[in-house]
């Protein structure tokens, strides 16, 4: 195999993160961030359905015949979710209510499905269930950066505990309430990606048009 | 009447799928780079969503509900814990329905809408919209209103996307922030302006 355990598990942290270079997911990594713990809980329920989906799918890949394999994967995953849902319900009923919609949406959370087609597919169970783990993983790394600017600044507080002690609680920090709205999501994610790209110079994305200098006569 | 229009202009304006709750973000910034395909991305959209929310309001009264099943003899079942698989399912079958009619029937149609029909099965502004439905407990004649103005609110906010994108590729914009970053920041700002309608009142 060309690809080491250790590279799927590790690549698609920084160097093939599934937001900032694959464009996936990007619905719920948006919505879900005003808090640091909704974002763990999110985060932990995407990389458990995107481990054992990929795992599942590759276990029977031999099996699905191709003309419905996107029914198939669709069904392995709804399952999955359901499952998640269930639990949430069961046992942190506040964070589900916060999450609203977003578990379900994890169904069509492009990554899940991305990696079922592209990897899942033709790996086998251990690899998948790794890539998936990984690609999980660089999800949340995205998800928790996220977060974590948008509850400090926002509400200056890190996992519902006060770190910067805000002018209503008698402290000095004057919460900038626009963190916690959701045109914030997209500027933090714009300019982590600068962040990413400026440090990774290799995933900047061509120009379609170059701006020439004309000389002065 | 007064309510459901003050519904629609909710749906459209306030609370944008696309800019206030991020639904769809995938297909919206991947397709958004051309006006022409923007829009005909939205109409397909805006016409699977319209069709959609009802039938699985539908679904979810007649079937998933708790005592849904009164009708057939079974009043205690509660299959509600089906619903996400249910409305999954029901998406996907109507799509595909829909493109076969549309290619059997309305050949142009088909030519243009046609490449963006499997796209829209993966589109969550479409499952979100189905969930949305079913959180705040719509009728049926509520969620018929609120598939065709979110739809439309979808389709509005990336056929602008894509005029802005238009004239960005133009733009100086620095090498790390070209592509992907930009458009985010500028997707930030067109949420921000949608977010004065947020004191808009019927």
């Amino acid at each position: 195999m060309a690809q080491t355990r250790r590279s799927l598990l590790v690549d698609p942290l920084v160097d093939n993160n599934p937001i900032t270079l694959q464009v996936l997911g990007i619905c719920s990594a948006l919505a879900v961030t005003t808090s640091l713990k909704v974002s763990f809980v999110m985060a932990l329920a995407v990389i458990f359905v995107i481990s054992f989906s990929s795992m599942f799918i590759s276990m029977l890949r031999h099996q699905i015949p191709s003309s419905i394999r996107i029914i198939v994967q669709m069904v392995i995953i709804a399952s999955l979710v359901i499952l998640v849902d269930q639990v949430l319900r069961a046992y942190a009923f506040e964070i589900s209510q916060t999450l609203s919609v977003f578990v379900g949406l994890i169904i069509t959370n492009c990554i899940v499905m991305g990696r079922a087609e592209a990897f899942a597919m033709k790996n086998p169970p251990v690899a998948s269930f790794l890539d998936g783990m990984g690609n999980g993983l660089g999800y949340g790394l995205i998800l928790m950066l996220v977060g974590f600017v948008r509850e400090l600044f926002g509400a200056g507080s890190l996992f519902g505990i006060p770190v910067l002690p805000t002018v209503s609680n008698g402290g000095w920090y004057v919460p900038n309430g626009m963190m916690l709205l959701p045109p914030s999501a997209f500027f933090v994610i714009g300019l982590l990606i600068w962040a990413f790209r400026t440090w990774k110079p290799k995933q900047v994305e061509a120009r379609e048009f170059r701006i020439q200098r004309v000389e002065a006569h | 009447m007064e309510d459901l229009l003050s519904l629609a202009l909710k749906a459209i304006f306030v609370e944008n799928l696309a800019l206030s709750f991020f639904l769809g973000m995938c297909t919206f910034l991947a397709v958004s780079k051309k006006i022409s395909i923007a829009l005909g991305l939205g109409i397909s959209v805006m016409v699977v969503q319209t069709i959609t929310v009802p039938a699985n309001n539908l679904i979810l009264t007649y079937l998933l509900a708790p005592g849904a099943l009164a009708w057939a003899g079974f009043p205690e079942v509660d299959l509600s814990f089906l619903g996400l698989i249910a409305y999954i399912g029901v998406i996907a079958a109507m799509v595909q329905i829909l493109e076969m009619t549309l290619d059997k029937y309305f050949p142009p149609l088909y030519n243009a809408l046609g490449i963006f029909l499997p796209l829209i099965t993966v589109n969550c502004a479409i499952l979100g919209g189905s969930l949305f439905m079913v959180e705040r407990d719509y009728d049926f004649v509520q969620s018929t209103v609120y598939g065709l103005s979110s739809g439309f609110g979808w389709a509005l906010a990336i056929v602008a996307m894509a005029g802005v994108r238009e004239k960005l590729k133009y733009s100086d914009v620095p090498d790390g922030l070209q592509g992907l970053g930009i458009t985010f920041i500028s997707a930030g700002l067109m949420s921000l302006a949608f977010m004065s309608f947020s004191g808009v009142k019927l």
